[in-house]
């Protein structure tokens, strides 16, 4: 079943007379529970890209379909609520609330959809054990390492349930371990799930993982094929 | 709703010198605030209250035709048996006190100096001229019987250059529109702590004052104390007769209410100011706030926050800036008019003629005041944070995480 598709989008920057043009007619689709990398050098358009599947941003032209629903004309919150309990974010920095803990921080999207405290408490208590930091629930981000953030931004991302994950560099800020930690735990989820995880890199070890790689360069989609099948770490 | 302010609350303390400075900008300019209106509302009380005391009373019962600013002495013009009426209206429940006064138009001279007085007789031994009494400074007080003393305010003795027991020359009108006139002697100089009255005022036993005008058994007025000063408006109809009119203190003190009235609505627009000024002080705070925290309303947005709840945790914010900002006033304001109300704050000898103002105003905070500033304080505040609240509510998410960056 297909989560998310794009048809033949375009997305034009304008700063001042300028203009780059970031995607310049870029056609993918996802399916389901895919382990998908999105890859390219700097500049490629890989985040752009994200961005418009995640309903972050909208397109200059053509369209975007999330579970068969073309989000390309949303408004500012009609895109907050597609994103609500539909998509999950994972982000280069981190991107954690400072001032809440881990818990806290799991909890919000779960808040957002207007959950019940009980399912709330039961969901978040779940989903830090899946990450393995249930006895750090009630740290704040300060006082966690660079990976066990990211990995309470995992448990962040899942916890709306959502039929689709989206990381942008997940690994450009964490050492090999902790990058290592990250990709196996991404990994694992989305096979205890079945929820379907995109995520764009550069790093060759991070792209192993993927058991599909659409590569971009210049705004172009040039090449999208099922990966090799070699163990991460080969 | 609860997570929204926890998050407020917990975003304020991120920097908390400054969420302080910006709270305590809202609790200064509120403390100002009530300090100006209690010190309006203590200013407006102790002038009633002296004009009260020493001139309008509660009441005033005067013959129908009576004017006084003509100060007439014609019989028909003044109230027939006073002390008579006088005692009757005592025996009243609600009456503290009644006592008949006689007005009269004068001229006191010393040398070349003169000065015009209102000539009040007045009944020596009655509770309603104690506080004359209790203002006299040096001297002594005068007898029902005396019929040839007299006492003047320190400001007129001043001005005059008199010492207790110097001769002084009084001219008065009398009833049949003649001029008499006889040498008194200075018995006692008395202050009342009000320009107005002691430069003008000239006191006599009423009897001595209605026998050099000619007034016989006549008065002026019958100056009138209840017990409780709200009786006012249902003890007035009883006194109303055919031949006498009942005047209240709001009446005779018409002029000084409406000042009062004019002073509080002109006072709106200055309190509005000072809340503005102390407004922009917690808009430049949101603001920074808002610009320091892209990145995370980015997040809040990715993950599927909607512009009125990003808006919301502003305004919270906002909000409890106001809280603590009208916490910290009310205690600064309570404190500051606590200590005024005691000791009294000296504003110096008002020479303004036809209003009694005391030299000293004792500041009186009431619940009104303190309730519709605390509430215009934080309505202002809130509507400070309404701009920095948008501001954030409509960041494009892309842009907001890229702006952390």
């Amino acid at each position: 079943m297909e989560v998310t598709r794009v048809e033949n989008v375009t997305r034009v920057y304008e700063t001042g007379k300028l203009e780059t043009l970031a995607l310049r007619g870029v056609s993918l689709s996802i399916e389901s529970g895919e382990f998908t990398a999105l890859v390219g050098p700097s500049g490629s358009g890989k985040t752009t890209l994200l961005q418009l599947i995640g309903c972050l941003d909208q397109p200059s032209s053509g369209k975007v379909f999330i579970n068969g629903k073309d989000v390309s004309t949303l408004n500012r919150n009609q895109r907050a609520d597609m994103r609500r309990g539909t998509i999950g974010f994972i982000f280069q920095f981190f991107a954690l609330i400072p001032t809440l803990s881990a818990y806290e921080n799991v909890e919000m999207p779960l808040l957002l959809t207007g959950e019940g405290s009980s399912e709330r408490r039961k969901r978040v208590t779940q989903l830090l054990e899946a990450v393995g930091l249930a006895d750090r629930s009630h740290h704040r981000p300060d006082q966690l390492s660079g990976g066990e953030q990211q990995r309470v931004a995992i448990a962040r991302a899942l916890a709306s349930k959502p039929a689709l994950i989206l990381a942008d560099e997940p690994t450009a800020n964490l050492d090999t371990a902790n990058g290592k930690q990250v990709m196996d735990t991404m990994t694992r989820l989305n096979q205890e799930t079945g929820v379907t995880f995109v995520f764009a890199t550069h790093d060759p070890r991070v792209i192993q993982y993927a058991r599909r790689v659409v590569t971009l360069q210049d705004g172009l989609v040039v090449e999208n094929h099922a990966a090799e099948k070699l163990s991460p770490g080969e | 709703m609860t997570q929204i302010f926890r998050m407020a609350w917990r975003d304020l303390g991120r920097n908390r010198r400054r969420s302080f400075f910006s709270a305590l900008a809202v609790g200064l300019g509120l403390a100002l605030l009530l300090f100006l209106a209690a010190f309006i509302q203590g200013e407006m009380k102790t002038s009633i209250d002296t004009s009260i005391r020493l001139m309008s009373g509660h009441l005033q019962v005067r013959a129908n035709t009576y004017d006084e600013v003509k100060t007439s002495l014609k019989w028909a013009d003044l109230v027939e048996n006073p002390q008579q009426i006088a005692d009757q209206i005592a025996a009243m429940a609600p009456v503290k006190l009644a006592s008949p006064r006689l007005y009269a138009s004068g001229i006191v001279a010393v040398g070349d100096e003169t000065a015009g007085v209102r000539v009040m007789g007045i009944d020596p031994n009655s509770q309603a001229s104690l506080p004359y009494k209790d203002g006299l400074l040096v001297g002594e007080w005068l007898a029902a019987d005396d019929r040839e003393g007299l006492l003047l305010g320190k400001a007129l003795t001043d001005k005059l250059g008199l010492k207790v027991g110097d001769p002084v020359n009084l001219s008065v009108n009398t009833s049949n529109g003649e001029v008499a006139n006889q040498n008194f002697t200075l018995r006692g100089i008395f202050s009342t702590k009000t320009y107005a009255f002691d430069s003008a005022n000239a006191l006599l036993p009423l009897a001595k004052a209605q026998a050099i005008t000619q007034a016989e058994n006549h008065a002026s007025t019958i100056f009138i104390l209840l017990k409780d000063m709200n009786q006012v408006d249902a003890v007035a109809p009883a006194l109303q007769s055919s031949q006498l009119k009942v005047l209240t203190w709001k009446k005779m003190n018409e002029l000084l209410l409406q000042l009062e009235q004019l002073a509080n609505s002109y006072m709106v627009f200055f309190y509005l100011i000072v809340l503005g000024i102390s407004a922009t002080v917690v808009i430049n705070t949101l603001i920074m706030s808002v610009f320091e925290r892209t990145r995370e309303i980015g997040i809040l947005t990715a993950i599927g926050m909607r512009s009125r709840r990003i808006m919301g945790m502003f305004l919270a914010e906002s909000s409890l800036l106001a809280v603590g900002g009208i916490v910290m006033g009310l205690i600064l304001a309570v404190i500051f008019i606590g200590i005024l109300a005691q000791v009294g704050f000296p504003v110096g000898q008002m020479k303004v003629t036809g209003f009694i103002f005391s030299d000293r105003i004792y500041p009186v905070l009431t619940l009104k005041d303190t309730v519709n500033l605390s509430l215009m304080a934080l309505i202002i505040t809130l509507l400070a944070g309404l701009y920095p609240a948008w501001l954030a509510s409509h960041m494009e998410p892309v842009e907001a995480l890229r702006g952390g960056k």
